[in-house]
Order: C-alpha cells, then sequence, then structure tokens
C-alpha cells in the first residue's frame, strides 16, 4: 500500500475513534442534567433561590440513610415508601414496616400519610397520623431514612 | 426522560463501522485481497448487535444507552485485532516451515455470539434484579464451586501456563473463576444488603477513624483467606488481587467507612509482603518487574519485547496491521494492550481508555440512580471489577505494577471472560433500566387482611 495512504487511513482511523468517544460523551452530558435532578442549577434557568414562594415539588431526595442521594422524580402519581419489593422507594430498614407510609399529591399540595406503621412517620418532629400537608424542604423521618420534597 | 434506545442503534451502527473499518485496514496492511467479503463480515456483526439491541429494546426499555454500544466497539476492535495477530503467526510459520498454528479469531467470533445469547437470555431471565438477592446463598455456593473447582482437579485438567484457573473439557476449556466471579458479587451484595447493621456496629476509635469490632473482622478474614488460596492452590496472582479489591469496595460502599479500607488495606500489604517470601512465582514476578530488560533473554522477554510494542507505536501508532505486534509471546491474549499500544499509539490507546472509562462510569451511574440497596451494590461491585481489571491489566503491561496475568474485559481473545463480561454487561443494563424507568405510580395492593385495615375515605366520583 502506498505510504501516503497508509498515513491518511492510520489517521482517519484515529479520528473516527475518538469521534465515536465524543458522541459518548455527548450523551453523557445530555444525560447529567435531565437525570440527575440538578436542572434548577444550569445557567439560564431560574434558579431555586430566586423563587422564594412555596412552589411544587418536582423531586424527591433521600437525605439520610441507605439510601442516601437517591432522586425520585415526581408526577401526580402516589408514592409508596416501606420494605415491600414494588414500592417506589424499597427501605432496607429493620425500623421500617412492609407499607410504611405514602406520598400523595392533592390538588397542587403533597401529603404524607402513616400506613398503620409499627414505628410510625414522622414529619420534622411531629408524628404523623392522617394525611399531613408536606412543605418543600421539611425532613420526613422513617426509621434511619430521612426524605425531603424539592422543587 | 428519553429511553435512549435510538442513540443506542446509531452507536451501535457507528461500532460496527469501526470494527469493519479496522479489518479493512488490516487486511490492506497485512498485503491480503480486499474483497467484498470483509463489508459481510462487518455486516454480520451488525447484524449480531442489532439482535442484542433488539433484545433490549424488547426486554429492558429504558435501559442505559451506552454500555452496549461501548462494550460492542471494543468486542469487535479485539475481533480484529486478534485476527490481525493470527495473519502474522501464520505468516511467520509458513516462512519457517512450521505446520499453521492455532488461530484463535474463528473462536473468538463462536464466543462472541455465545456470549450474545447468554446476553440476552440473562435479560431474559432476570426481570428484576431485586430477585437475584433472594438466590444470594446459592449464588455464593455455586461460586465458590466454581472458583474452587480448577485448584482442587488434577494439574494434567486445570493447568495451562503455570496457572491452575482452567477445566479443560475435550472440545473448548473455560475459566470457571470468571463466572465465579459474578456470582460472588449477587452473593456479596445481598449478604451485605442483609447484615449491614453487622458491618456498621462502632468498635473503639483510633486516631479519629472508628474501627469495627474485631469479631467482624471475620467475613474479611474469609475473603481474605480465600484470596491466599486462589494465589496458592491456582497460582493466580491477578484473581486473587481482584476478589479481595472488589469486596474491599463493596464493603466500603455497604458501609461507608473508611476504615474497612485501611485494614483491607494492611491485609493486602501483610499477604504481599508473606506470598514473596513463600513463593516462587510470586518473587519471579516482582523481579521481572523491577529490571525486565536485565533478563531480557529470559523471565523479561514478554515485558521487554511489550515495552518495546509501545515504544514503537509512540504516539500515532504505526497504523493497524503495519506494526509488528506478534514479537510479544501472548499478544492475543495477556497482551492485546501493548498489541493495540503499538498499531494504535497513545491517542488510539487513549480513546481506548476512554470508552472504558465511560463504560465503567455509565454503571456507577447507574448504581447511583437505582432504588434499592441491593441493586446499588451489587452495580458498583460490577462496574469495579471492570475498572480494577482494567487498571491491573494496563498497570501490568505498562511496568506501573508487577505484571498478573488477568485479561483485559471484552479486548482479549478468550471466551470465558468474554462470556462473563458479556453478563455483568446486562446485569448492568437491568439494573440502569430499573433506575432510568419512570416512577410506576402502581396502586398499593391491600397487604393488610380486611379485618385488619384501616377505614378509607372514599372520594364520590363525579363532584368536584
Amino acid at each position: 500500500m502506498p505510504e501516503l495512504v497508509l498515513q491518511l487511513t492510520r489517521a482517519g482511523f484515529l479520528a473516527l475513534l475518538w469521534l465515536f468517544v465524543l458522541v459518548a460523551l455527548r450523551v453523557v452530558r445530555s444525560d447529567l442534567y435531565a437525570a440527575s435532578g440538578l436542572r434548577a442549577l444550569v445557567p439560564g434557568r431560574r434558579s431555586r433561590t430566586s423563587t422564594g414562594r412555596s412552589r411544587t415539588a418536582r423531586q424527591l431526595i433521600v437525605t439520610q440513610g441507605a439510601l442516601a442521594g437517591t432522586r425520585v422524580s415526581l408526577d401526580a402519581k402516589p408514592i409508596m415508601l416501606g420494605r415491600a419489593d414494588d414500592s417506589t422507594l424499597v427501605l432496607d430498614d429493620d425500623y421500617a414496616s412492609t407499607r410504611h407510609a405514602r406520598l400523595s399529591l392533592q390538588g397542587e399540595e403533597w401529603y404524607v400519610e402513616d400506613l398503620g406503621s409499627t414505628n410510625g412517620t414522622y414529619l420534622d418532629r411531629a408524628k404523623v397520623g392522617g394525611p399531613t400537608r408536606v412543605p418543600l424542604g421539611v425532613p420526613i423521618r422513617i426509621g434511619k431514612t430521612v426524605i425531603e420534597l424539592r422543587s | 426522560m428519553q429511553s435512549g434506545r435510538a442513540i443506542e442503534l446509531v452507536l451501535l451502527a457507528f461500532a460496527s463501522v469501526l470494527t469493519t473499518g479496522a479489518l479493512v485496514l488490516v487486511e490492506a496492511n497485512q498485503e491480503q485481497e480486499l474483497t467484498r467479503m470483509l463489508l459481510y463480515l462487518g455486516a454480520a456483526y451488525l447484524g449480531l448487535l442489532t439482535v442484542a439491541h433488539l433484545a433490549v429494546r424488547k426486554l429492558a426499555p429504558y435501559a442505559d444507552p451506552l454500555i452496549l454500544p461501548c462494550a460492542a466497539l471494543l468486542n469487535g476492535l479485539g475481533l480484529v485485532m486478534i485476527h490481525r495477530i493470527d495473519l502474522a503467526r501464520a505468516d511467520r510459520a509458513a516462512q519457517l516451515g512450521n505446520p499453521e498454528p492455532l488461530l484463535f479469531a474463528g473462536r473468538q467470533v463462536a464466543w462472541t455470539a455465545i456470549a450474545l445469547v447468554l446476553f440476552i437470555g440473562v435479560l431474559y431471565f432476570v426481570r428484576d434484579h431485586r430477585v437475584l438477592a433472594r438466590y444470594g446463598y446459592t449464588c455464593g455456593f455455586v461460586g465458590l464451586v466454581l472458583l474452587a473447582l480448577p485448584g482442587l482437579l488434577p494439574a494434567s485438567i486445570s493447568e495451562v501456563n503455570g496457572a491452575k484457573i482452567w477445566l479443560r473439557l475435550s472440545v473448548f476449556s473455560i475459566q470457571p473463576g470468571e463466572f465465579a466471579k459474578v456470582l460472588l458479587m449477587v452473593f456479596f451484595s445481598a449478604l451485605l444488603v442483609a447484615k449491614r447493621e453487622l458491618f456498621q456496629t462502632a468498635g473503639r476509635t483510633v486516631l479519629g477513624i472508628e474501627l469495627p469490632r474485631p469479631r467482624d473482622l471475620a467475613p474479611l478474614l474469609v475473603i481474605w483467606g480465600l484470596s491466599v488460596g486462589v494465589l496458592v492452590l491456582e497460582k493466580d496472582l491477578g484473581s486473587s488481587l481482584l476478589y479481595f479489591g472488589i469486596v474491599l469496595v463493596m464493603l466500603y460502599a455497604a458501609t461507608e467507612r473508611v476504615s474497612w479500607l485501611l485494614i483491607g488495606l494492611a491485609f493486602f500489604l501483610g499477604g504481599a509482603a508473606v506470598a514473596y517470601q513463600l513463593f516462587g512465582h510470586v518473587r519471579a514476578r516482582i523481579e521481572v518487574w523491577l529490571d525486565p530488560l536485565g533478563n531480557f533473554d529470559g523471565a523479561g522477554y514478554q515485558i521487554g519485547q511489550a515495552l518495546f510494542g509501545l515504544g514503537t507505536g509512540g504516539v500515532g501508532g504505526t497504523g493497524l496491521g503495519a506494526g509488528r505486534p506478534e514479537l510479544v509471546p501472548f499478544a492475543w491474549s495477556d497482551f492485546m494492550v501493548s498489541s493495540l499500544g503499538e498499531e494504535l499509539g497513545l491517542i488510539g490507546l487513549a480513546a481506548v481508555l476512554v470508552i472504558y472509562l465511560v463504560l465503567v462510569t455509565r454503571g456507577l451511574r447507574s448504581a447511583l440512580a437505582v432504588r434499592d440497596s441491593f441493586g446499588k451494590l451489587l452495580a458498583t461491585g460490577l462496574s469495579f471489577s471492570l475498572a480494577l481489571q482494567v487498571f491491573v491489566v494496563i498497570g501490568g503491561v505498562t511496568r506501573l505494577i508487577p505484571l498478573t496475568g488477568l485479561t483485559i474485559p471484552f479486548l482479549s481473545a478468550g471466551g470465558s471472560s468474554l462470556v462473563a463480561n458479556y453478563v455483568i454487561v446486562a446485569l448492568l443494563l437491568r439494573i440502569s433500566n430499573a433506575a432510568r424507568s419512570p416512577v410506576t405510580g402502581r396502586p398499593a395492593a391491600p397487604a393488610t387482611p380486611l379485618a385488619e385495615a384501616r377505614t378509607e375515605l372514599v372520594e364520590r366520583g363525579g363532584t368536584p
């Protein structure tokens, strides 16, 4: 094979290889904001601090416990919390009941409701009995797990 | 969130174009005939990948779009390089008048097909990764048996080139340890989720670090003993290191306590010192590592040639098919990295490394996003095992650490490793599918018996 063609194909192949890498990294980048819930921090969008008024919660974030750091995007569907396999958030915690609590949307507000758990559900410091409104950023404690609603 | 299946298909097509391109370059540079056959081979590879893609589309529709294409590209590059080294070896044998050597490319293609079948099988049978947690102890037992089998069988069946890690059957041979690795990771995830409290119990505090209670060290001691057993019975330095590293990282991920890492590191250093004193094969590896060119005509020949190969490649590489990677013994398996480095150069090898990086980070990303502890731990273990393997192999070939004789995932010739790594990819896809699928607000099925159920307020339909 002529030397020139060899050199050209050699460089061309390396360029294609890096093109694959760049496309892959682009997908990583587009996914970063879509899935991590950091959308509020992307420049050009309204940041969380600029809207002081209470807004509807968009995601649920686990702040303490085994699942700390997990985020769940919220839509209108209720969120089940407990040890049961089909819970939205499966709590592997000796202090949690199989069906421990439920978060549900009524109108514009989210309500937490204890489903007759053994050890109780706490909103901030108060024990939750019937459906109780959950403001943004107030911790809900279930056993060792603490979750919050965020906008 | 988009499911990402379209971009996955695009990237898979891109991967097969790259593989075909590499094959054409190899054939051209090796002065083989350029026929239409090469395009058919590329199309066949694309066909295989499309089948895998359709299976993912059907069985795990929200799975991560990058994991499969990265694995496919690495596998394709590996196939081309194995074929390229086959050509060179056949050529050399013809010049010397020897009979044609054993060719590996055909076998590797067959293994790729088997691996993809198993990949689809895992996706089909494991519909929910949490089911695996229930079979934790079974997996652990089978894994242990597979791991111990080659060490206990007579050397005539299990020993190849000094390492007793094989099971030589009549037609083909497998390394059961590769599959044991995956099973043991399932076992440890299940164990750590069930017994998390035990490992988190605080002992005394020394220098600001909370140490676990001495009696809780037992599991770590067991796995340490197992690693040493692998080292002694099977003479396999790499696997021994791999098992210990994986368990250590999974313990750390489960408990978030640095003390486990420090204790593990101390165990590792102690074990390494003892192994150096007692075992000749460990000492030989260290001596070659420290001075490969000093005994170039003996034990240092392989690593020395590999270093010369990497040096010849330089920044831009010699071009695919234009180098002499076959001068390194085992260029098609353990030293695949030096072959790639010689022909693709630093630029190409860096691209390969970034592809591994993307693969591993996507796995860890799934671990962060998935909503159950077992999935988190399993995905962490699986991704980390890939990362550690890449580090140990490339570190060994480039003489950063002593050579250990592991194979690099997807690139090296070797059926067991390829199949096991595709199983790992299938499990990662399954976990990422669970992590990325939208939350299904399933109506809470009344698990409590009716007698114990609480009174519910039922809304009347129609009224606002």
